[in-house]
């Protein structure tokens, strides 16, 4: 019955789901990625670059000091997503 | 149970916009407007990141979160206050930027949660109607789990585990005991809000003694067998605070039985100890307004829904955060806002008609050691059967063993989290 209501509302944009994946990234990267302290900002930097360094993180092959822990609980298929999102921004 | 008086509440009234959905007679409209309402209960690292994400997602709902508080303090980083590195200002947020996108803020207290009658009652009297309430009401202190321990037992031996006043009371007994005394900590058992918060509360103390009254000691008495970091904490503890804290856990007798506030005694099994300073920081339970609602079992956490934090016990009603039973997620700040965004996305989709997300969530506790010297812990999960599940391989702790470089990063990074989550958060 909320829906209602609410389902005829205009302009509905469906939620992205690279966006909803992206959200937890921004507690330590900054909202859309844009960080406001001594996180490394990721908004803006290529798709490229940001596969291929969480790529990397996961496989150990560049060391960090918490992204090799994140890495390994990424998919490519949402590595690809979350670089798509945050080369957008 | 009333904290305003009516005329209080009027007042309160007067200073917000547009209160569509309020209702004094206590029968709302769900859809003031015509377009769907949540209400978010507290504006914490959960209430406050739903809310923002909710609009977030979706300009056209209409969002009100009530908080009694003018501006929160947060936990995480009380610690430094503790320690006496930062400010409580440092650690203050408000909630102008909610405002600013559209949020009604309103500054009351909950009474309950009606999730039969779709609406939240006000402790000032009057009602908000939903079609979806989010609640975040964070912990309560189950006093009665150690003997001779009450909330007015806070003011002589501070908990320190909600931020606010009782940060400051605690900060003003350290500055205020002389060199060469004791400092007693006793953690509670599990589960409980930020397991590495006691670790770290230890580590920024001694470091405060160390530079200010270098013969004190801290000794802390813990009921539980390990603790979170423990092996990271205590090598970094040889390292920084050589001979200057005694920890016991359970096997060695660190399990309090029963305190005695006025000569701040706590008493184990097979000894006493007595402190110049004494901090005990008590069991926990959901935050009062869940159990009034109806939304905590037996355990007194809140069983939710894994996908959705929807409670299984009140249809409509979502529960975030601490308060949740949320898996093998830990209670913390990050673990609540990360939570906050999944629900959120749920929330919108559902009152769409539409079908919630798989959820993937992230949790990342950082702990400071010293200004230069930081540790953290990390765990990635997602929803398989029904249940929130660790990502196998992924998290863990800080390496054994680091070299300075690593930690002092360990330790910038920890000052960027906070400054990233809560301009996120708080705006």
């Amino acid at each position: 019955m909320a829906s209602a209501g609410f389902a005829s509302a205009p302009a509905q944009a469906e939620i992205a789901s690279g966006a909803v994946l992206a959200n937890t990234c921004f507690s330590c990267h900054g909202t859309d990625g844009k960080s406001v302290g001594d996180m490394p900002t990721i908004a803006g930097k290529s798709e490229d670059f940001i596969t291929q360094k969480l790529k990397a993180f996961r496989s150990d092959e560049l060391e960090a000091t918490i992204m090799n822990r994140i890495a390994k609980g990424f998919t490519d298929e949402e590595i690809a997503a979350l670089a798509k999102f945050f080369s957008g921004q | 149970m009333t904290k305003f008086s009516r005329r209080g509440f009027n007042k309160a009234l007067g200073a917000t916009t547009a209160l569509g959905a309020l209702s004094l007679s206590g029968i709302a409209p769900a859809f003031a407007a015509g377009k769907a309402q949540v209400v978010v209960v507290g504006g914490g690292f959960g209430g406050a990141t739903a809310a923002k994400y909710i609009k977030r997602f979706d300009p056209a709902v209409g969002v009100t979160l009530v908080e009694p508080s003018k501006r929160f303090v947060t936990c995480p980083f009380s610690n430094t206050v503790i320690g006496g590195i930062n400010t409580i200002d440092d650690i203050t947020h408000g909630y102008d930027a909610l405002k600013g996108m559209g949020v009604e803020v309103v500054h009351d207290s909950v009474a309950a949660v009606d999730g039969a009658r779709k609406e939240v009652r006000l402790a000032g009297g009057g009602s908000i109607g939903f079609d979806r309430c989010i609640v975040s009401p964070g912990i309560d202190f189950r006093w009665e789990a150690v003997e001779g321990l009450d909330a007015g037992t806070a003011e002589q031996i501070p908990h320190a585990w909600k931020a606010g006043a009782q940060t400051l009371l605690l900060r003003k007994q350290l500055e205020a005991m002389p060199d060469g005394g004791v400092f007693v900590i006793s953690p509670p058992v599990n589960p409980f809000r930020c397991p590495p918060g006691p670790g770290e509360r230890i580590s920024l103390v001694a470091n405060y003694f160390t530079k200010a009254k270098p013969r004190s000691k801290i000794i802390a008495l813990d009921p539980k067998e390990k603790f979170s970091k423990q092996g990271l904490f205590k090598e970094a503890w040889a390292a920084l605070y050589p001979g200057m804290i005694e920890y016991r856990n359970l096997d060695e007798d660190g399990l309090v039985r029963r305190v005695d506030p006025a000569s701040r005694t706590l008493y184990t099994d097979f000894g006493e100890q007595t402190g110049d300073v004494v901090n005990v920081i008590p069991a926990q339970k959901a935050g009062k307004i869940a159990a009034v609602s109806g939304l905590a079992d037996q355990t007194e956490w809140c069983p939710v829904d894994q996908r959705t934090f929807e409670s299984t016990l009140q249809p409509g009603v979502h529960v975030i955060g601490d308060a949740s039973l949320a898996g093998p997620m830990p209670k913390s700040g990050f673990a609540a806002s990360t939570q906050a965004k999944v629900c959120a996305e749920a929330v919108v989709n559902l009152l769409r008609g539409a079908a919630p997300g798989t959820p993937k969530l992230v949790n990342v506790c950082y702990s400071l050691v010293s200004e230069t010297y930081g540790i953290s812990v990390a765990m990635v999960y997602g929803y398989e059967g029904g249940k929130i599940v660790k990502i196998e391989g992924s998290g863990g702790l800080s390496p054994s063993g680091a070299d300075a470089t690593f930690r002092r990063q360990e330790a910038d990074y920890a000052r960027g989290w906070y400054q990233s989550i809560s301009r996120d958060i708080w705006g």
